[in-house]
């Protein structure tokens, strides 16, 4: 099998995959840009002028307050039926039904005092997206991709900020929800803990002790009330339950003690955030959940005539300019709600004109405003569709202009009331065209396309254990498949394509990539079925213990609690399946001699000898080693009763003093372990001699990194203290010494790309030794060489061998190659130390510790994992690496994702890894900062897939390292033997048989590329059934994100760790073809 | 001589199993405010006292290796201090294997120690009285031809789902204890049917509510153990009754009714 097509299958694979989440990303994760602009007191959204303005009155922005203060009342899960009217007379025959009298008894009595409406939330119904909505007026969505991920806080512009603006003080009480939304906005606020929702009471009596005091004082403008206890008792009881009776009762007797303290010019505002389905819960989009009440009274007549028998629906955005206006505020700038026209009726029904006059210009205040927000937004992202916007767009125009007739009109001479009433009819098909693109770009699941990347993510995960299993047989004819998939991909796409523009939707990216993935898909697993009926046969990824490992690890993707505790059960399952292997080991006798000599035969019994001490001193230091990276825990809020590990701070934060030095005393020592370990492992190997350039960078260029690491971090840690005139020198190393690092590493990685062959080649004094030809003249063809090579192995073996344990003398030596046999880990262990030290200096100093843990683990466990499972013991190929090593693999590489001080949380992102080598920002460009945070934020998914391909070689060379202790014995005993006996030809194993070794490598990467898949898959079937959960938000769709972005950067270090080693083997070959052309010279 | 050792060994697992739901009830009637979940200090201590009492009585009784070769006092004194010293040894290094998987080092070391000797009572108790303190044979039984006799089939059987129920005993700790609502009465119903605010669960204050949790491994360990105690005289009884084809419906009678 060609490396190529290797690479080549791996790469499709990979982009079947990536087709998959972005097909599910595109259906799931709906993105909205938050825009910092705010609306301001003294500019209008557009130009013109204003009807009646009251500019110049106190108190009046864009508008003449009508109210000068308001109430708001926030029953949490008030659903529309817990209000409406129930006749008099007959009981009600549910416990909610006609609770709320008193809001009945205003409504008959008081018709143009007091309005119902159905009050519509979008989804989804949570309360602190709802509370978004009712204060900004937009739309929340999943991922509001605002400038700070790191708070809850509101960013945008809201009612509260207008307010704070314009010297209003706001005083709140009841759900605490409102503290993290609005940080320091509120002048007086009560708040009370919100989470414990068997709770009925404790939050409705806080604000019932507070509130009629308050409403005593004039010391207000806004005063908010949210009650909690209906929504709990919906989630405790549910709303059939006579507690719910209760608690409404308890309402009504507030709202009526709460309407007689009213004042002329206080409006109240009851209304509910959400609803609640039959059983209590909220949170998705059923007619229950969003079909909330709104209830406003007004002391002095507000509303023109008598109330509709059926209450007029109000979507929940709306009441945010209504608000805004009513009490004199600029509109919140990113507002995409309408004003309810029934509350700007001017004085009474006395005269339409004016009323109708006054409609108008709110609507066109409101219009301008959202045109300009439409503008704003659709500069700053692009998706919302350029034909609907140029559409509203010229629906605006029309009606702004007729607005400005109508006012020169008005000027001059007689208006009648039907062109107002036409002009407002057009404002308003604005305003709703305007709220109906943003909702369909903002807030819509796309099921469809949720399933079929689910499908499509699911089937590639079955046909990567399929092609695993038949990598092995020889003569399976994967080029002919993969051209077959890639033309069926690309025929899809251009068909799609086609399709696509002939129906006139746009060409999306990820439709086009998932219909060419999913063609190709179907086509390769239509050729493999017709090929071979039998292949077809799902496998089951290996022995049972892996099975069961699997499923715990997706089945604990499906709960929230266990995806908070992953950074606990990863180490849990690793330390299981580390135990189990030695327990295994155990089982079958390998593990410990003199158990019973009677049932095992002599070779293993010797085997035993070796292996038993070793592997059990090699499992606890793993298990040291896992419980030592805990110690970097982070956790995922900031919450009181959970610490994060103080070591994660940087040391700038530090006291200073002795602790800081002794601290940076041990970065320093982690640092230079780090570098002496890589050059130990090379001497041992042989691979540290040779004087190819990655050794030079090996032995000097290291050291020269880890100095410089070193000095950045003294720097960086002690920038304060440093005296004001070296000031200057300070900030510039700052900035050079990470990019000087990064470069070194940089000329590293070329090094090693240009000369992977890190071989010392020694000729001895005669070479009367030589290799036996069995032909004539350069080797032609691919046979020859495959023949010739093993033997050129051989015989520097020998002579290598001959110069250890004889001390020179007898034979004169004619080649010695150190480093040959373990030649492609070399490349690896290199490449990942060269990849260390970069990322490292993106984490803060103390992790480097952690870093050294990650490295010793991962030494151990390949330790671990090559006494006691893949031991290759001389046989020719096929070689394939156990399921157990990858899924430990796996498991490890999560595991040191949490021990790295991360979590799958937006917050605990390390947002100042985007500030190393760049103290002065970025400008505006954010490709830069991203690649750094994510960088840091996945590097051990980096390191570990690519460290990947050492599963495969590392077997072969603790081979190696078993037989030359052995000799030593040997040599050091009889002397006898040594040449009779079979040399370890450690990595050249892999290259004497060239076809299995590139279908090993092809398997480990599909093998590989499944467990993180399935992992993949887990995230994104309990994102999308788990849809309606309340976490979705704070968990699920955070854990998706990660889990995803996190499966795209191991993929792609995947493929860069096999075609490194491809990349090794290649030279590797051309070295061979020297040294045979210089031998024959 | 099988057939009266699996009798035997049956009448061992149910007094064991009795002694195990004993151990919950008896001791509220002497003690004053006993209850599994508030003092489950003393609950362990008495069921892993009782147990071991048990265990070391009716294997001593039983005998099924009778060592005949030297009884003299002194060997037999030699003999029971040996056992002393590794069952204390083995509560040690369960202690250890236990704060490798990530116990506490420091703070609720009595509660680790306790849940160590209550394993070392399942797994290493058993070992010492069927095969002596004698670490060659123990390494002997647990290999996969190492078992020569029904005694030293169940002992793998007992010790392996011991310890599997200790595992398995962890899965409940992340589900979320420190609910205020959950920690009393009602456990892990319905957490999740919780709040609608999105605010994570905290993971926090796990190490109050480590003893609760505590309780909640050794349950489940125990009922485990209980099954797997169960399963196997069933197992074992079976397909040793069904060679014998004297009476096979009555021995399949019975294994229906163990399972």
């Amino acid at each position: 099998m060609l490396k190529a097509l290797v690479l080549l299958f791996l790469a499709w694979v990979c982009f079947l995959f990536y087709a998959g989440i972005g097909l599910f990303t595109s259906g799931f994760l709906l993105t909205r840009l938050e825009l910092t602009n705010h609306s301001s007191c003294q500019e209008l959204p557009g130009k013109g002028t204003l009807v009646g303005s009251g500019r110049g009155e106190p108190g009046a922005c864009w508008t003449v307050p009508r109210f000068s203060r308001a109430v708001i009342v926030l029953i949490d899960a008030l659903r529309f039926d817990f209000v409406h009217p129930w006749p008099a007379g007959p009981p009600a025959p549910q416990p909610f039904l006609g609770r709320l009298s008193f809001i009945q008894h205003l409504l008959e009595a008081q018709p143009q005092h007091a309005r119902l409406y159905r009050f519509l939330a979008d989804p989804p119904t949570t309360t602190m997206q709802r509370l978004k909505a009712l204060t900004t007026g937009s739309l929340p969505t999943f991922v509001d991709a605002g400038s700070n991920f790191a708070s809850y806080a509101i960013q945008e512009d809201n009612l509260i900020a207008q307010l704070n603006n314009t010297g209003r003080r706001v005083v709140f009480m009841g759900d605490d929800t409102w503290e993290g939304l609005f940080p320091g906005a509120f002048s007086q606020a009560f708040f009370f803990p919100s989470f414990n929702v068997k709770d009925l009471h404790t939050v409705d009596n806080g604000i019932l002790e507070h509130l009629y005091p308050t409403m005593d004082r004039d010391d207000w403008d806004l005063l908010i009330a949210h009650f909690l206890g209906v929504d709990h008792c919906g989630h405790k009881h549910g709303p059939h339950h006579p507690e719910m009776a209760k608690k409404l009762n308890q309402m009504d007797q507030m709202l009526q003690t709460l309407v007689e303290q009213l004042e002329n010019d206080t409006l109240l505002v009851v209304a509910g955030d959400h609803g609640m389905t039959e059983t209590g819960d909220h949170g998705g989009d059923s007619k229950p959940e969003v079909m909330a009440a709104l209830f406003l009274y007004s002391p002095l007549p507000l509303f023109p005539g008598a109330s509709l028998k059926d209450p007029e629906v109000v979507p929940q955005v709306n009441l945010v300019p209504t608000l805004a206006l009513l009490l004199g505020l600029p509109i919140p700038f990113g507002n995409i709600g309408e004003v309810m026209v029934d509350l700007f009726s001017g004085e009474g029904d006395t005269q339409p004109l004016a009323t109708a006059l006054a409609q108008a210009s709110a609507y066109h205040l409101n219009a301008q405003q959202v045109s300009r927000f439409l503008h704003a937004y659709s500069l700053a992202a692009q998706d919302l569709p350029p034909e609907e916007l140029q559409h509203l767009q010229n629906l605006f125009s029309s009606a702004s202009s007729e607005y400005e007739q109508l006012l020169d009109q008005l000027k001059t001479g007689e208006v009648r009331e039907a062109d107002i009433q036409a002009l407002i009819s057009q404002l308003r098909l604005f305003l709703r065209g305007a709220r109906t693109a943003c909702t369909e770009t903002w807030a819509r699941f796309r099921p469809a396309r949720m399933i079929g990347g689910t499908i499509l993510l699911a089937s590639t995960c079955l046909l990567c254990l399929i092609t695993s299993r038949l990598t092995s047989s020889p003569d399976f004819p994967f080029h002919c498949l993969l051209l077959r998939a890639v033309v069926w991909g690309l025929a899809g796409a251009v068909l799609l394509a086609g399709g696509l523009m002939a129906a006139g939707i746009g060409l999306e990216p990820s439709l086009l990539c998932a219909g060419s993935a999913a063609t190709s898909l179907i086509a390769f697993l239509w050729a493999l079925k017709s090929r071979e009926s039998s292949s077809m046969t799902v496998f089951l990824p290996g022995p049972l213990p892996i099975l069961v490992l699997l499923f715990l690890r997706s089945a604990a993707l499906f709960s929230d609690s266990f995806v908070v505790a992953e950074a606990w059960a990863a180490p849990f399952l690793l330390r299981s399946l580390s135990l189990f292997l030695v327990a295994q080991l155990h089982w079958e006798g390998r593990l410990l001699v003199g158990v019973s000599t009677a049932c095992l035969s002599s070779p293993t019994a010797s085997l035993a000898r070796r292996e038993g001490p070793r592997a059990l001193g090699l499992l606890v230091g793993l298990l040291l080693c896992v419980r030592l990276s805990i110690l970097f825990h982070r956790c995922p809020e900031e919450t009181p009763v959970c610490q994060s590990s103080p070591w994660l701070a940087p040391l700038a934060t530090m006291a200073g003093g002795q602790a800081k030095n002794l601290w940076y005393g041990a970065c320093l020592g982690t640092l230079g372990v780090l570098v002496l370990a890589v050059r130990f492992w090379l001497r041992r190997c042989g691979n540290l001699n040779s004087p190819a350039p990655p050794v030079l960078f090996v032995r000097w260029g290291l050291p020269l990194m880890a100095l410089g690491t070193a000095a950045h971090w003294a720097l960086a840690s002690g920038t304060d203290e440093a005296p004001p005139r070296l000031q200057a020198l300070v900030s510039g190393a700052v900035v050079g010494l990470p990019r000087a690092v990064l470069a070194l590493a940089a000329i590293g990685l070329g090094l090693l790309l240009w000369q992977p062959v890190t071989v010392l080649v020694k000729t001895g004094a005669s070479s009367s030794n030589h290799i036996i030809v069995p032909f004539v003249g350069p080797p032609a063809s691919q046979a020859d060489l495959d023949y010739v090579v093993p033997q050129i192995y051989r015989r520097m073996q020998e002579a290598l061998r001959g110069k250890l344990a004889r001390g020179g003398g007898q034979t004169p030596l004619a080649l010695a190659a150190y480093g040959l046999g373990s030649v492609y880990s070399a490349a690896v262990v290199t490449a990942l130390a060269l990849l260390a030290f970069p990322l490292l200096l993106l984490h803060t100093e103390r992790i480097s510790l952690a870093f050294l843990i990650l490295f010793l683990q991962s030494f151990l466990l390949l330790q671990l994992l090559a006494t006691a499972v893949g031991t290759p013991a001389g046989s020719p190929g096929p070689f394939s690496v156990p399921w157990l090593a990858i899924s430990a693999w796996a498991l490890t590489a999560t595991q040191t994702f949490y021990s790295t001080g991360h979590q799958p949380v937006f917050p605990a992102i390390h947002w100042n890894a985007a500030f190393v080598g760049f103290t002065e920002g970025h400008g505006s460009s954010p490709v830069l900062p991203a690649l750094l945070v994510g960088a840091n934020t996945f590097a051990s998914h980096l390191l570990f897939s690519v460290g990947c391909p050492l599963l495969l070689l590392w077997p072969f060379v603790c081979e190696g390292q078993g037989s030359t202790k052995r000799k030593k014995t040997l040599a050091s005993g009889t002397e006898v033997g040594g040449e009779k006996e079979e040399e370890p030809l450690m990595e050249m194993r892999l290259r004497d048989s060239p076809h299995h070794f590139n279908a090993a490598l092809l398997q480990l990467g599909l093998k590989y590329l499944f467990i993180l898949g399935v992992q993949v898959l887990a995230c994104v079937l309990a994102a999308s059934i788990l849809r309606r959960h309340l976490m979705v938000w704070k968990v699920f769709a955070p854990k998706f994100i990660f889990e995803a972005v996190g499966f795209v950067v191991s993929s792609l270090g995947l493929l860069l760790g096999v075609a490194l080693v491809m990349w090794v083997d290649r030279a590797v070959g051309s070295w061979f073809k020297q040294l045979i052309l210089s031998q024959e010279r | 001589m099988k057939d009266a050792d699996i009798k035997r060994l049956f009448y061992v697992h149910i007094f064991c199993i009795v002694s195990i739901i004993l151990t919950t009830f008896i001791p509220s009637f002497f003690l004053e405010d006993f209850s599994v979940l508030e003092t489950h200090l003393t609950w362990l201590c008495i069921c892993s006292m009782c147990v071991a009492i048990i265990n070391v009585v009716l294997y001593l009784q039983v005998k099924p290796n009778p060592s005949s070769k030297r009884s003299s006092i002194f060997h037999k004194i030699s003999r029971l201090l040996k056992s002393c010293v590794y069952f204390f040894i083995s509560c040690l290094l369960f202690h250890a294997i236990i704060v490798l998987y990530g116990a506490p080092l420091i703070e609720l070391m009595l509660e680790t120690f306790l849940f160590a000797v209550i394993l070392s009572t399942f797994t290493t108790l058993p070992c010492l009285c069927l095969l002596g303190p004698n670490i060659k044979a123990w390494l002997r039984v647990f290999t996969r031809n190492g078992a020569t006799s029904i005694w030293d089939n169940s002992l793998q059987i007992t010790t392996m789902s011991s310890v599997i129920g200790a595992w398995l005993g962890a899965f409940p700790i992340p589900l979320d204890w420190e609910r205020p609502w959950q920690s009393g009465q009602r456990k892990g119903c319905s957490y999740e049917a919780g709040d609608h605010r999105i605010q994570a669960p905290s993971a926090g204050e796990k190490h109050r509510l480590y003893p609760v949790t505590f309780t909640t491994i050794w349950n489940n360990q125990r009922v485990t153990h209980q099954i797997f105690l169960a399963l196997e005289t069933g197992w074992l009884w079976c397909p040793l009754q069904i060679t014998q084809p004297s009476h096979p419906p009555a021995s399949f009678l019975k294994y229906t009714i163990l399972t």
